[in-house]
């Protein structure tokens, strides 16, 4: 029946979108992967006369001048005539640089350190506006781990241990309450949770131990680990619930406690599960943009401090690339990130699902 | 006499860790409970019906005069529009889930756990792939076709970030309708289809309106997602300052939660706006909370009838 | 305490003074009720329960599902303690001593108190720490005890032969009847001197059964049995006293040849005749 092959067809849309957001955002990085785009001040890239000006289509004019497409409308063309001799001379002075020669967006620059002019040690560095566009991802990947690191280290044991309490220790009248709690922490927006650190939370800290940036990777991993908390919770308290009643019952009657009987039975048998818990509050936290992006200070140096601000993955995409040219390597290196970030919870997700379905099977098959 | 069941020893790790444990539980409470009443405490003094309804006309830093109207109206526009075009691709993936897979075949895994991978991208990669495949894709193939001098699609629009938004928060509906789908008695099934009823009469009369109330608590929760999520929108659609309410699809809009994130990094003077930008996030707060508790409500509802019916 | 003082051992007890408990044997019983009562919120489950059950026998519960048996097997240690809204009210002595008194440690209660569940449920552990794990929770490490005491415990449970070259497997591998011997063996590895048994062999196939009943009647030399059972067969080969439940209340307790052959009311022997409604 046609109405039910379309039933069919449109529950494919979930598989269908999962590919799509791979394809799309895959295919704006694509040419960087590739290596079909360059950021070096090369023979392609040569300047254009003014002259040429009117040979130019006004796209192409937009993007050879590194335009938005607002700027760009509201020059006249006398302006643009100018920028056009500025990249003229530009171009003379760029082909003296040594650095200018260097195609930043190419694998090795973008993930190994290298030696600037004027520096006195190889370095990562992510600075995609300056004149010499560099794009080592290395700084982002490191304060978002930092971010995450933290998140997961206030965020599991609470919520690991609350999932405890609450599934095998308190009475259900507490489940009760505490269900909709963390349903009501979940349904904070993350842009708010953001807010509440960097203003409230950030001032106390700062006074309380005397830090010298308000911002810092620190908090914004506490308050990344409060986002992350409903989701690590729901998870392992599924699983910790999943564990037949029968076990905790048999050894409750061999005389355990109801810990013992939690621990030395319940938690063991629903480890896969936790494991699971804890796997994807990492891809959440890895994910997180707006806690991150207001909290954490956004200085995208490389440190290994907790105490000085720092930039993730994330933050970097949602607030460069508002500023890029569309289509150009500082857009692509954005999409790059993006395709990343996508690859990992792609991957943290499949292994939690993976784990959780087996354990599943494991503790139903035998009820 | 002996008393042989009397206690012997107490258990110290027993007591300290349940201790510890409930500590935990504690503390997710007391988090929420300061996040709230701060929050609530910091902006409720700028809730009033001139803050709710009143325009940025004057100066959206002032105050005095600023109000949330125009970003409510950006808001509701983008999460209604999300809802016309997730709630049926949910509900139908949801029907063929529960009423015509095979729960074992590889395929029926694969969508869920696609189901699941989607609910757990980052919400900024919704962002990008708002921009590449809506803006880029399907507005840059339309703007060829049309030959429109201008990007007329290509560019954000409140069409693009509502479509964005859908392709997030597809898992919640589906998630919530299987649920009150599975809580409907099978014996009303088998009625149907014992009276000579097709499948698909039995899905359209009888499953069907059952679940209404289960679809209704996905479309809210799905709602309620979307709307405190400001990545997705950041590059599809929402705008720092616009003069007027959108119009049509392919206008801008101005918005609640990218509001709060606008004064909390890019206010002129961040003290001085700090009333506003509590005052916003109360009512977006009470937005939120609002809709999930109906949803709870409803849910609560299902469940019981989810425990009656198996 | 208001309770006499025990004459020579703890374990025996008179009753309470006043109303004599059922018991058809003569001798002290080791497990007395007296008016036990047990409601779950408004419900009254158990009504007016008085009882005595002797030492080293089987004393079979049986009734129709819904009776009560169970219900009343789970106060014996205190298992209906992890439901809410669960309320006890009457006398349950065990060895002449309250167990719902004010101090008792439901702990050391279960330890003495062991109990056998419906559906096998052994631990996701291997076979030989299913056996171990009393043992190690109250307070056993030396290896060699705990290698004595679980082969002691799989060779009481008839299970020895059949495991000892696949101690370290995991127990969830075995056969039903197995894991259910696993079960027993995993009780009586902590010595309780009281084993309540849940329908122990209801989900079984008839030769498991067959062992489970074997067991059960081997057991009894070292182990007071209370076994609750829906099959009148089970409890006619392996008990002595049988007590005949109906709606919460305890309608006839006696010998089993008695309650079989010729039982005093009208109900039991409409329910052994298989008249029942």
């Amino acid at each position: 029946m046609i109405a039910e092959k379309l039933i069919f067809a449109i529950s494919l849309t979930a598989i269908a979108m999962v590919f799509l957001i791979f394809l799309f955002v895959g295919r704006e990085a694509l040419p960087i992967f590739a290596g079909n785009i360059s950021s070096a001040a090369n023979q392609e890239s040569q300047p254009i006369p003014v002259a040429e000006m009117d040979r130019l289509s006004p796209e192409q004019l937009r993007s050879y001048l590194n335009l938005t497409q607002t700027e760009f409308k509201e020059m006249d063309r006398e302006t643009l005539q100018a920028l056009m001799e500025v990249r003229v001379d530009a171009a003379k002075e760029d082909s003296t640089d040594r650095d200018a020669l260097v195609n930043t967006v190419a694998w090795r620059y973008l993930i190994r350190p290298y030696q600037w002019t004027d520096y006195d040690k190889p370095v990562y560095v992510w600075q995609p506006v300056s004149k010499i566009h560099k794009y080592n991802i290395i700084p982002l990947v490191v304060g978002s781990l930092k971010t995450t690191l933290v998140a997961l280290l206030f965020a599991v044991p609470v919520s690991l241990g609350a999932a405890i309490y609450v599934s095998q220790l308190a009475r259900p009248t507490v489940k009760e309450w505490i269900k909709p709690a963390v349903e009501m922490l979940s349904a904070v927006p993350s842009v708010v949770l953001g807010a509440f650190a960097a203003i409230v939370l950030a001032s106390a800290l700062q006074s309380l131990f005397g830090l010298q940036y308000r911002l810092n990777a620190g908090l914004a991993g506490l308050a990344l680990g409060i986002s992350s908390i409903p989701i690590i919770f729901s998870i392992a308290e599924d699983a910790l619930t999943s564990v037949p009643r029968s076990f905790t019952q048999g050894a409750l009657a061999l005389g355990a406690s109801r810990w013992s009987a939690a621990w030395q039975i319940v938690v063991p048998a629903a480890i896969p599960g936790l494991f699971a818990a804890v796997v994807l509050g990492f891809g959440r936290c890895i994910g997180e943009t707006m806690v991150v992006l207001i909290a954490s200070g956004n200085a995208a140096a490389l440190s290994a401090s907790l105490l000085e601000p720092t930039r993730t993955i994330t933050a970097t995409i949602a607030a460069e690339l508002g500023e890029t040219v569309v289509g150009g390597h500082h857009y692509r290196m954005l999409f790059v990130l993006g395709t990343l970030l996508f690859v990992v919870t792609f991957l943290t997700n499949v292994v939690g699902d993976v784990v959780m379905h087996r354990l599943k099977n494991r503790l139903e098959g035998r009820s | 006499m002996t008393r042989r069941f009397a206690k012997t020893r107490t258990d110290v790790a027993a007591l300290f860790f349940t201790g510890l444990t409930g500590f935990s539980t504690l503390l997710i409470l007391a988090l929420l409970a300061v996040i709230l009443t701060y929050l609530a405490w910091l902006g409720g003094g700028q809730i009033s019906w001139r803050f709710i309804f009143g325009g940025t006309d004057a100066d959206m830093f002032d105050t005095e005069k600023a109000g949330v109207f125009p970003m409510l109206i950006g808001t509701a526009a983008r999460v209604f529009l999300m809802t016309l075009f997730v709630i049926p691709v949910g509900v139908i993936t949801a029907l063929y889930l529960t009423e015509y897979a095979n729960p074992t075949s590889l395929l029926t895994r694969v969508i869920r756990s696609a189901v699941n991978n989607l609910a757990g991208v980052p919400s900024i990669v919704f962002g990008l792939f708002g921009v590449g495949f809506f803006i880029s894709f399907i507005g840059g193939s339309l703007d060829s076709l049309t030959a429109s001098p201008e990007p007329r699609w290509g560019k954000p629009a409140l069409l693009w970030a509502s479509l964005t938004l859908a392709v997030m928060t597809l898992p919640v509906v589906i998630v919530a309708t299987e649920e009150a789908l599975k809580s409907i008695a099978p014996g009303l099934r088998e009625a149907s289809l014992a009276l000579g009823a097709t499948r698909l009469e039995t899905v359209l009369r009888i499953v069907l309106p059952n679940a209404l109330p289960g679809i209704l608590t996905g479309g809210i929760l799905a709602v309620s997602r979307a709307a405190g999520e400001v990545a997705p929108i950041l590059f599809t659609g929402a705008a720092y300052y616009l003069k007027d309410t959108p119009h049509s699809l392919t206008d801008q809009f101005m918005d609640l939660a990218y509001h709060v994130y606008v004064l909390s990094t890019q206010s002129p003077n961040v003290e001085q706006t700090r009333p506003i930008l509590f005052g916003t996030v109360v009512v977006l707060l009470c937005l939120t909370f609002l809709l999930n508790l109906v949803a709870v409500l409803i849910r609560a509802r299902i469940r019981r009838r989810l425990r009656s019916a198996h | 305490m208001s309770l006499p003082p025990a004459p020579s051992s703890t374990r025996s007890t008179s009753a309470q003074p006043g109303s004599a408990p059922a018991t058809s044997a003569g001798l002290a019983p080791l497990i007395v009720t007296h008016n036990l009562e047990l409601f779950y919120g408004k419900t009254r489950a158990l009504k007016g329960i008085s009882m005595g059950i002797q030492e080293r026998l089987v004393t079979a519960f049986i009734g129709p599902s819904g009776c009560g048996k169970s219900t009343l097997l789970r106060c014996f240690n205190r298992m209906n303690d992890l439901i809410d809204h669960v309320r006890i009210t009457g006398q349950c002595h065990i060895g002449g001593e309250e167990i719902y008194g004010r101090d008792v440690d439901v702990i050391e209660l279960r330890k003495r108190v062991g109990m056998v569940f419906q559906k096998s449920n052994p631990f996701p552990k291997s076979i030989y720490e299913n056996v171990a794990y009393g043992l190690r929770l109250h307070g056993t490490r030396d290896r060699k005890t705990l290698d004595e005491v679980v082969e002691r415990s799989l060779r009481g449970a008839a299970l020895w032969d059949e495991v000892k070259d696949r101690l370290h497997q995991s127990a969830l591998g075995l056969s039903g009847g197995q894991q259910q011997r696993l079960c027993i063996a995993r009780a009586i590895a902590i010595r309780p001197e009281i084993i309540l048994m849940d329908e122990p062999a209801s989900a079984l196939d008839p030769i498991a059964t067959t062992k489970i009943e074997e067991l059960i009647l081997d057991l009894k030399k070292e182990f007071t049995i209370v076994i609750v059972t829906h099959n009148m067969q089970q409890a006619t080969r392996i008990s002595d006293q049988t007590a005949f439940f109906y709606l919460g209340e305890l309608i006839e307790y006696d010998a089993t040849v008695k309650i079989f052959t010729n039982p005093a009311k009208k109900q039991t022997e409409d329910y052994v005749t298989g008249r029942f409604g």
